[in-house]
């Protein structure tokens, strides 16, 4: 039996496909953050760091989503951001 | 002592409406003395669904407006002498209805049930909150797939907000042979996503469209796995102990076979 199933290496179902994407969907449904909210937040966050560094706005990237935490087995959802730096030029200026 | 349920699901389709005649026979046959109430005003179906869509005289709007009185419109079950059916109206909207009237019917029929079950109809809309205004409990169906689940979570929110607590699952339609192969999200997966607490669950079985064409719950089947899943559903519901069934298909001549070796051997 374990001679075949290492011959025939077994492809993770469409079950855990679901899952996941259930998942990723509930997240975002209980956060009840709408898309406007998420802009706000996204407007935010450049403005504040714009004052420090140069950032491109373009490819700046923010989403809810999960991850494991740090205490217990239970997934924990998490702002993840994707910030391009452009240039560190303003915070020399200050120092 | 007598219990209001509310049977919903968000999604359409999942399966209120066979689950609602199924536990609502069960509670009978166990000598409950039970109605099951259709509020899908409009689209009603649990008549036909328990074969007694020829007795209709008056229905629920008919008692709300005082067109009857409450007994007049009780469909007696053919089969139980203590199961009662309410019937929905079917050339109404659901707005005829308010939540403060459904409360009032609730309060009305508790007075003569053990056992009251609403069936709600799809939707989060008036529907739904006329459905669940006198409830005291609920039990949320879903089957295994995204949407469904989906829904089932922002009803089990809705409920809450409501002051429903600790609404259970019905997972309904389950594939064991899916889930088996992985191709399935399984009892554990959509209860670990919920977390809510699990009352049954009901694998998809040919008894249960063969029950719908006769208009008889397969519930009283006793050769139906659907049936026994619902037997075991009715029996939790009144407080027993019963474990969650393996719903593994052993009737396949493989698995005869692999079960008469384990016996054998190991």
């Amino acid at each position: 039996m374990n001679f075949f199933a290492n011959l025939f290496p077994k492809k993770p179902g469409t079950g855990s496909v679901a899952k996941d994407r259930l998942k990723l969907v509930l997240i975002n449904d209980r956060a009840n953050c709408s898309p406007q909210i998420m802009e706000m937040i996204k407007n935010d966050i450049i403005n504040v760091i714009s004052k420090y560094m140069e950032i491109d706005e373009g490819e700046l990237d923010i989403q809810i989503t999960e991850t494991q935490s740090e205490n217990s087995d239970m997934s924990v959802p998490m702002l993840y951001a994707n910030i391009p730096i452009k240039n560190m030029r303003k915070i020399q200026n200050r120092t | 002592m007598s219990e209001v349920f509310v049977i919903t699901s968000g999604k359409g389709g999942v399966g209120k409406t066979t689950t609602s005649a199924n536990i609502g026979t069960g509670l009978a046959i166990a000598g409950y003395k039970t109605v099951m109430v259709d509020a899908d005003i409009g689209l009603r179906n649990l008549d036909v669904v328990m074969g007694l869509e020829n007795r209709i005289v008056y229905h629920l709007i008919d008692v709300i407006d005082g067109n009857c009185r409450l007994k007049q419109a009780l469909v007696k079950d053919k089969r139980y002498s203590n199961l009662f059916l309410l019937p929905a109206a079917q050339t109404k909207d659901k707005n005829a209805v308010n939540p403060e009237q459904m409360q009032k019917l609730c309060l009305s029929l508790r007075e003569e049930f053990d056992y009251v079950l609403i069936d709600c109809p799809a939707g989060i809309e008036q529907g739904f909150k006329n459905a669940i205004a006198g409830a005291d409990k609920a039990i949320v169906v879903t089957t295994p797939e995204v949407s469904a689940v989906r829904d089932a979570d922002r009803i089990i929110g809705l409920l809450e907000a409501a002051e429903i607590r600790n609404p259970m699952l019905i997972l309904n339609r389950i594939r064991p042979d899916m889930v088996k192969k992985g191709n399935m999200m399984s009892l554990e997966d959509v209860t670990e996503i919920l977390s809510i607490d699990i009352l049954g669950a009901v694998p998809d079985d040919e008894s249960i469209v063969i029950a719908a064409n006769t208009g008889e719950p397969c519930v009283a089947d006793q050769n139906s796995r659907a049936g026994q899943a619902f037997r075991d559903i009715t029996r939790r519901m009144l407080g027993e102990a019963v474990p969650l069934a393996d719903l593994t298909d052993d009737r396949g001549l493989m698995n005869k076979l692999k079960k008469i070796f384990r016996l054998g051997g190991a």
